[in-house]
Order: C-alpha cells, then structure tokens, then sequence
C-alpha cells in the first residue's frame, strides 16, 4: 500500500475516534466552545487529507460537515442533537468508506447524495426531520434507505458485537450500502473483516484474503515498531547512568591509582555508546516528515490553477522524532497555506512582475539548540489592511489599540483562533483553522512560531523548537559566586576581557560593549539578567561567551569559566518553568545542581535592554534575510574633491573629530596623541588639506593595538545598500566605483592606506590571520549521525569543519583545492577503510604533512597500533568525543611547531 | 528516617501525622504524603525564582524543589546559621522538600478534634492549612500540601 495512504489511513482513524468522543461530549454541553473548536479542527484536518489524496467522497461527506460544525462554532446556529446525530452519522459514513479504502485501495462508488443533502439542510438551518434517527446514532448514516428494514438492522449491529454476519455474506445479492454496513460491522473484529471481503464481488478473487487487515503486519516484519514511552523510559534510564557515570568518575578522579580506573574507563565507554545509540533510535531526519509535501504541493498547484515549486533544504537536519510527529501536522498546514492564500495565480505574478511559478520554500537548520523550520513563499505578503479589519470585526483588538500596532505586529493576528483572511472559503483552507492548530501545536512542544511578511515579496513563517536532546554539552560558567551551564551549541567562542587589553568591556550610556574583529558586540551580564548580586566589580576581568541565537549575536558576561561536560537535562519543577532564563536543570559529577541557561531567554533580555523596538528589529533582521542580495553598510564621506567617497562601515572603528591644534608633525608624517599613543594620519587624496582651524574628522581604523586616523573633509551619511563595484580604476587607492543612493560613489581601498600608515602592516595583519583564522578540519566519517554529531562540537570549538562520507570524496576535496589544516578520520568505513585512506593520505603530496587523528570505536591495544602504522597521529576513541577537541588542538599545535 | 515513630492507636478514628515545628507553631502534615524526612544540603538557590522557592538540591540523584515554609507562611527568615529540616513529598509527579525548623514524632490524633480554620486566620495561613486539631496544650495546624504549592499560580 502506498506509503502516503497508509498514512492517512492510520491518522484519520484516530482522528475519528477523537471526534466521536468529543461529539458525545459536545451533545451533553452543546456551549462548549473548546470542544467545538476541536470537532471542527479535527473534521478540517480529515476533509483537508482527502482532498490531498484524491478522495472527492470523502471529501464531500467531510466537507458539508465541516459546513455545519462551522456554523455551530460561530454561533450561527445552535447545537441540536439531531444535528450532532448527522454529524456523527456522516463520520459513520466517512469510516465505511475508509474500510473499503483500506481493502481496495480506492474509494467504493456510492451515492451520499441524502447525507449530503441532510447536513446542507441542516447548515441552512432548517432542522431535519432527523427525530427518529437521533433515537438511534448511526441510522441516518444508511445512504438512501432504499432497503430500510435490513439497514436498520445493520445499523444496530454496530452497536452489538458483530455475531450476526450472516446476512451481508450472501453472495449476489449484495448492494453498496449493505457492503458498507458489513465492513462498518467488521471494524470490531478484523477476522470478520477477512470474510466480508470474500463476500464482496470485485475483491473475492483477486484480493488475498485479509489483506489489508494484515497490511501492519508486513511492517511489522521488517522492523520493530517501539512504543515511544519505552523509548522515553530507555533514554531516561541512559541519562541516569551518565549521570552516575559522572560521579565516578569525579569521585575516582582524586584517587591515584586507583584499581577502580579501568572498569570505570570501560563502563564510561559503554555507556557512551549506549547513550549514542538510544539517541540514534529517536533521531530521524526531518525529511521523513517532508516525504508526502511534493505530492500535496503538486495536487494543490493543480486543484488552485497556480504554478507552485516546492523547494526543500535541510531535509537532513535531524531531530527527536517525536518532536517530528508533533510538526508534521502544522507543517502541512503551513504549505497548504502557503500554496493557497500565499501564492498568486500565474497571470497575476506576470503582472506584477515575478515568475509564473511561485516558490513555497522549506528549511530546516540547527541554531542555537533550538532547530529551526522556516515555511516561506514568494507570494503576494500577507494583506495587512484585511488583517486589521477582520481583527476589529471579530473583536480581537480595539481601534486604538491598533493605531499603535505595528504591521509585524498585526500580522501576529493570523495566528489567533477563528480567524482567516481569505475572501472566499476555499475547499482547501481558508476558514480560519490552520494558523491557530498550527500554533497550538507548535507551542505544545515549547516551541514558537514566527512570521515576516513583506507587501508583494511572500511571507515566510519560521518555527522554533526546542532541543529536547536529553543529553547536552554545556559550559559550565560562574557568576556571583553561582554556577550555570550554558549549552555548548549556543556558544560561538569564548574571549577574555581584561581591563587595559585590546580586548576589553566598554560602555555606551551603562550599556556594556565588547570590539570583535572591528564589530561592536552587545553584551549583557549573566548576573544583571538573573537579579544577582555580584560581588565583583563589573570593570574586573571577566570572560565573554559569544552566543548566537534567533540571528542575534551578543556576549553574555560570566565571572569564570570551567569546563564543559556533558550535562543530562531534566525538566526544571513546574514552579520554575515560567522562568525563561532557565531551560532546565542538572545534576554535576560532584552532586550538587546547577540550572541551564537558555540562550533564548538571554538574548530575549539583550533585545530588552536595546532601546527601541526590539520586535521591529527582529522583523527587520528576518526581512533582510529574505531579499536576495545582501546590503552594506556604507560611510559615505568627502575627501579633496566634491564627488563622494565610500568605505565600508564595518572596517571602521570609530570616527571622531580632533580639534587641529592637537595635530602634530614629526619626521615628516602628521600624527595625533590617540588614546595614550601616537596614530598617524593618513590623507585620502594628495590634494587634501587639514582644516585650518576648528575640528578635523578622521576615520579610525584598528586592528590589534595599531590604530590609523584617515583624514576626510567632511562624513556626508551612512547608508544601507547593495553594494556592486563597477568599476575598477588604475588607482591603487580605490576598490572602484559604485552606484550609491544614486550617485557615482568611489570605493576606497582601506587597506592601501593602512599600508600607507604602516609599512608592515599586511606583514603582521596575514601573520596574525594565521594564527587566528578558523582551522579547517576534514572530518571524514561513513555515519551521517556522527558527521552530524562530531561537527558542531568541532565547530564550537572555533574550528571550521568540512565533511564527508568516505576516503572517496575526501580526495575529490583535495583535487578542488579546498584547504584543509588537520584530518579527522573514523577507521571502519565500507570501501576504503580508515586505514588505507591514512596510508594513502600520508603518501599524497600535498596531504602528507597534516596531522592525521583516528576517531573509532575500536579500542583494543592492536588497533591502536595499527592506527599508527597507518599513519594516523592520534587516536581518540568515538566515546571520547569531549578529548577530540583537546587533541586536535594538540596535533596541529605540534604541527605548527614542526613546520 | 530520623523521626521517632510514636505508637500507632490503630484505632480507625485517628489520622497520622508527621509533625513539623515552623516558627514556634506546631504544624502536622499527613504521614501518606511524607516520602522522607532529610537535611537540606548544598541548596541550589534558583534566580528569578517566586521567593518562596528557596532552591533545588540533589537528594538521591533526584532534583527536589526546595520551599521555604516560612517565607511561603508569611513568617521571619531564618537567621543565619540557624538549623533547618525538609520534609521530602511528592506532588503531581514532581518532588519537593519543604524546609521547616525541625521535624517532631509522628503524631496520632483523634479525627474528633479536628475543627475548620478559625475564620481570623491569616489569608496566607487559610490557603495553607486546612484544619486545625485540638492537642493537649498545643493545637496543630494541619499543613495542605497541594494549597501550599500552588503560589507560583496564584502570584501570576
């Protein structure tokens, strides 16, 4: 059977017991909106699959019903039984043909043209004479009642246990209706369900018998179906015993020699590995949950006459797979939404310029441990004016509340209950329940929703969801005396600021600063955002944890750093889970309890701290992100001569105006007293001159503890554009020229007049990016889960990695050139091993000098030998994954040293 | 456990109780609830957390919240250095201890002294106790575990 209706097979079953539970519950308290809410979101999500699959009767039946819970939801009419009746007898119907559904594989020909028609006269309002059939659930589901008597009778065997099978086995006499009703009979017992297909003409012969009663049984064959609580309890088991390895190994740690060493060494590795393989058993890549999207996509395009490309990146970000069902759902929504209120119709596109074919864009990516799922379209942008409308028609805001609301913020409304913008309702979406499931979904798993729309250019929504890994690693920091782990995916790099040193905290208006690489970071002290107390003076040294989250990179300022371990993150008390500081808790090797930091919170209270409005920003960051070409910041300035020059904002430290008389000359080159120390300063053009009186602006740039004055006649604006350089003249000092805000603007080049201000300058600046610029590391390894594993703890470490699946491609790296300082290799590998490709690594020409470091989970004394008679440096074993770091370091630092 | 178990009527009309003294008052909490009766040590203080929470702690590799019966009572802190004792319960799923002045013997007391709260009792108090019994010379507040933890909900 197809994947896909298998699939829907199994979920709108489930979903139909959903409903009727809560049909039962809404026919004793017809006013309860919650309940009403569900039925209808549930009977919208049956109705929408079947469109998708192809199933009109399905559909059809969904739909009319649909029709009548939705007026029931918007108070347009009031809940009868002999409605709810209908209702539950059109779900009755949409079971049947699901039975057959399964058996055949397509839909049975039949006529609902009576229930149809039942519920439409119920949605007009006009209550049915339907009294004799609320006496007894599930008659009205008999279509046309052609042969009353036995339907009646049929009927009530759905209520009584199916022992009278008698009558729908004769063979030759056998309308639809009573096929139906068999197979209604047949759902309470699969073995009946065997015979009622031999019963029936078109599959007695050419279908084995019980098939797909059997049909979970063929899966089952080929692999183990898991109950995720087992799962559950598996991982928390495993999170235990890390924990309690932990211990021991701290309590060990200050033995000498102590006979314990050993073992534990072994149940350390053991229960690594063990920890590694539950996590692989609940990784799945996000792909599978993407797998039925083309289909829909394409049957959409069709269904709305629109040309629709569906672009899916990242399908193989992996996460949870629970967290995996649970987005499923929404996501589907969200590309249904996407195709159908998002995109324009092809002749609308071509007027306005764009394509025909609209682009529904997916991507997955870890950022920050939380990973991020974006649902973005090139279409038309959400209608903010429609928005504002229908919030004040269905109350949500005040006129005046809206006066003062952003455009971000209005868009927000789409995701509140019962509310849609499409104009008409369509059969595909567009009666206000998507948004609302969606976020109800997604913030059921703690993650949020977002979204950035832009008038004409599409909207993209981007979802966040929590790592739920229970095993992280984490920093563990100190701050007013108090330790805290900050999880070590959200750390970029670590800097100590020293007061005096180049790298130190600095303040704008008590809002403390860090220079990075020539860019100013915010940066927020741990204690301030958690109320503490700190002892410490804040001008003291102090470490710098560059962190970057939901696009937003900031310093979190901690008195002390320790180590990083890997942390099992328990769930913080219920009392604390409003805290948003705070993602959870753990217990350290040495006992005590430490609370883990969510970066998110953190950066939440950055953006507080930033004047203005922190929403805005975000918005603004994602819509930047959104248009194809990226913009410079650009410090457009005079200098010599009328036409405006241009150099980009983010070399330029700082500008600053130096009254003229503290400007000196000495041997010949003009200098200023800067900060304690002699800078000089450089002219732009020969024809420039310093300004007689008054103040001169200078640009400043620096880089380690040089600083260079570039002396400008006058800073014109700074501004944000596309930057293209056009033209490139004979003049050494420009870059080029390009079009800025309308006017031919030259480029400088700052780095020939940095060179101008220090000979050596590029000396030392190409020496010092040696020494500072990111290692590349080839890490080879056949395991997607490892590559996937291994490179943000490679990368977190500040170095850059490049990976791939076998000796193979590692070579086709080499062949395009791609740089690479150190290799990481596993050992078992299919095709070439780990050991051939060392052998064949150290006699490559180019390759040979790098250090080479084995990573397996081989551990025996002779394989470690054979890793050196390969060639291989070093040898870490995969359990010791948290010592990779430490080695490679090692191995390149000995690498230098020999070179 | 370190209390001294008193003897046991074993007459159906009594209740049980472990007895706990919080700033001079007598309170009891029903001996169904008390899982363990410990030192608190090494209590993780939580930023941001309702100041009732005094902490969590690790007791037997498991997180337990720490409440501070006192602050949650309305009562003076604790002076420094001054002993305390936590009584370990259980709650939806979720360990606690509650951090009291000392813990006393396990109590059986008649049901026939149990009387409601006064209706003078301070708000704070009526939300936590949820009776009082008639001791000899003493009377025993009866502590409502459940009431006693849902500050966090009532504060938002």
């Amino acid at each position: 059977m197809d994947d896909l209706l298998r699939e829907f097979l199994t979920e709108t079953s489930e979903n139909l017991d959903v409903v009727d539970l809560e049909l039962v519950k809404l026919e004793r308290d017809p006013n309860n909106k919650d309940v009403l809410d569900k039925i209808f979101r549930l009977v919208h999500t049956v109705k929408g699959t079947c469109g998708f699959l192809g199933l009109p009767r399905l559909e059809r039946v969904a739909h009319v019903s649909e029709t009548l819970l939705g007026k029931y939801r918007d108070g347009q009419l009031t809940v009868t039984p002999s409605g709810i009746t209908l209702v539950l007898s059109s779900l009755d119907r949409i079971k049947a043909i699901l039975k057959d559904l399964e058996a055949n594989e397509s839909e049975p020909a039949g006529d609902d043209g009576e229930l149809i028609s039942q519920l439409e006269a119920a949605a007009t309002g006009a209550e049915v004479a339907v009294a004799r059939a609320s006496a007894m659930p599930g008659k009205v589901a008999e279509p046309a009642a052609q042969k009353a008597e036995e339907s009646q009778e049929a009927s009530q065997d759905v209520d009584l246990p199916p022992q009278d099978l008698g009558r729908p086995l004769k063979p030759g006499e056998v309308s639809l209706d009573e096929l139906e009703q068999a197979f209604r009979s047949a759902g309470a017992q699969p073995m009946n369900d065997a015979a009622a297909h031999a019963a029936t003409p078109d599959t007695a012969s050419a279908q084995p018998r019980g098939d797909a009663a059997k049909g979970e049984g063929s899966v089952a064959q080929q692999s183990i179906r898991v109950n995720v609580d087992v799962l559950e309890d598996l991982m928390t088991m495993v999170s235990e015993l890390v924990l309690t390895r932990n211990q021991l190994l701290e309590m060990v740690r200050r033995l000498d020699n102590s006979e314990f060493k050993v073992p534990l060494q072994r149940l350390s590795n053991v229960t690594a590995e063990l920890q590694e393989g539950v996590m692989k058993t609940r990784m799945q890549p996000i792909g599978n949950a993407w797998q039925k999207l083309p289909r829909i996509v394409r049957d959409l395009a069709h269904e709305l006459s629109k040309k629709i490309n569906l672009e899916m990146i990242g399908s193989e970000t992996e996460l949870d797979r629970q967290v995996l069902e649970l987005i499923k759902d929404p996501l589907t929504h969200m590309v249904r939404n996407s195709a159908d209120h998002g995109l324009e119709l092809p002749a609308v596109r071509r007027a306005s310029g764009k394509s025909e074919t609209g682009t529904i864009t997916l991507k997955a990516y870890h950022e920050g441990g939380h990973i991020i799922v974006e649902v973005g379209d090139d279409g038309r942008g959400l209608d903010i004016a429609r928005i504002k409308t229908k919030a004040l028609e269905r109350g949500i805001v005040s006129e005046a509340e809206l006066q003062r609301m952003s455009d971000a913020q209005i868009a927000k409304f789409i995701f509140a209950a019962g509310f849609s913008t499409a104009a008409k309702v369509t059969n595909v979406s567009g009666r206000g329940v998507g948004m609302d499931v969606v976020r109800t979904n997604i913030e059921l798993i703690g993650g949020t929703i977002d979204l950035v729309s832009k008038q004409g250019q599409g909207s993209t929504f981007i979802i966040k969801i929590p790592l739920t890994l229970a095993i992280v690693s984490a920093l563990i920091v100190e701050t007013a005396g108090q330790r805290f782990a900050i999880p070590q995916s959200a750390v970029l790099e670590l800097v100590r600021a020293r007061p005096g040193s180049e790298q130190r905290i600095e303040s704008i208006n008590a809002t403390p600063v860090l220079r990075l690489r020539n860019r100013l970071l915010p940066l927020v002290y741990l204690s301030d955002v958690l109320g503490l107390e700190s002892e410490k003076a804040k001008t003291d040294e102090a470490y710098v944890i560059v962190s970057r989250v939901a696009g937003q990179t900031f310093g979190i300022i901690v008195d002390t750093v320790y180590d990083t371990q890997e942390i099992v993150v328990k769930p913080s008390a219920s009392l604390l889970r409003d805290i948003e500081m705070f993602s959870g808790n753990t217990i350290l090797g040495d006992g005590s309890v430490i609370m883990i930091i969510d970066p998110n919170g953190i950066a939440r209270a950055v953006a507080h701290d930033a004047a203005g409005d922190q929403k805005g920003e975000e918005v603004q960051g994602h819509a930047s992100a959104l248009r194809r070409d990226e913009t410079t910041a650009m410090l457009i300035f005079r200098a010599g001569s009328q036409e405006p020059k241009a150099v980009p904002l983010s070399l330029v430290t700082r500008l600053e105006d130096i009254e003229v008389n503290r400007i000196e000359t000495s041997n010949g080159r003009i200098l200023v007293q800067y900060r304690g120390r002699l800078m000089p300063l450089v002219f732009v053009s020969p024809s420039q001159n310093l300004k007689s009186e008054g103040r001169q602006p200078i640009l400043v740039f620096t880089d380690e503890d040089r600083a260079m004055g570039l002396v400008v006649d006058e800073i014109v604006d700074i501004v944000d554009d596309r930057l293209k350089i056009e033209l490139s003249g004979e003049n050494p000092s420009l870059l080029g020229s390009a079009i800025i805000k309308g006017k031919a603007t030259e480029i400088i080049d700052a780095a020939h007049y940095l060179t101008l201000a220090y000979d050596d300058w590029f000396v030392r600046h190409s020496d010092h990016q040696t020494r500072n610029a990111p290692k590349r590391i080839l890490l080879v390894d056949d395991s997607a889960f490892f590559r996937n594993m291994i490179t943000p703890l490679l990368e977190s470490a500040g170095y850059e990695v490049v990976a791939t699946d076998g000796a193979e491609n590692a070579f086709k790296l080499r062949d395009e050139g791609v740089p690479i300082d150190c290799i990481v290799s596993d050992l078992e590998m299919p095709g070439t091993d780990g050991f051939a490709f060392a052998m064949a690594v150290k006699s490559d020409e180019n390759w040979r000098e790098l250090p080479l470091v084995a990573l397996s989970s081989l551990q025996s004394a002779q394989d470690v030998e054979r890793t050196r008679d390969a060639g291989f440096d070093t040898f870490v074993n995969k359990t010791e994954r948290h010592r990779l770091v430490s080695v490679i370091s090692d191995a390149l630092n000995r690498g230098a040293a020999a070179a | 456990m370190n209390t001294k178990r008193a003897h046991s009527k074993n007459s159906a009309a009594t209740t049980d109780f472990v007895t706990v003294m919080i700033g001079g008052q007598l309170f009891g909490i029903a001996i169904s609830q008390v899982q363990d009766v410990f030192s608190p040590q090494a209590i993780t203080r939580v930023p941001l957390a309702h100041p009732e929470i005094a902490g969590v702690l690790n007791l037997r590799d498991r997180i337990v919240t720490a409440i501070d019966v006192r602050v949650r009572l309305g009562l003076p802190p604790r002076a420094k250095g001054e002993p305390c004792m936590a009584v370990g319960i259980e709650h939806k799923g979720e360990s606690y201890g509650l951090i009291i002045d000392n813990v006393g013997e396990v109590l059986s007391v008649p049901v026939a002294d149990f009387e409601d709260n006064p209706a003078n009792l301070d708000e704070r108090w009526r939300q936590a106790s949820s009776g009082v019994y008639r001791l000899d010379g003493n009377l025993l507040v009866v502590l409502n575990v459940e009431h006693l933890l849902e500050f966090g909900r009532l504060a938002a």
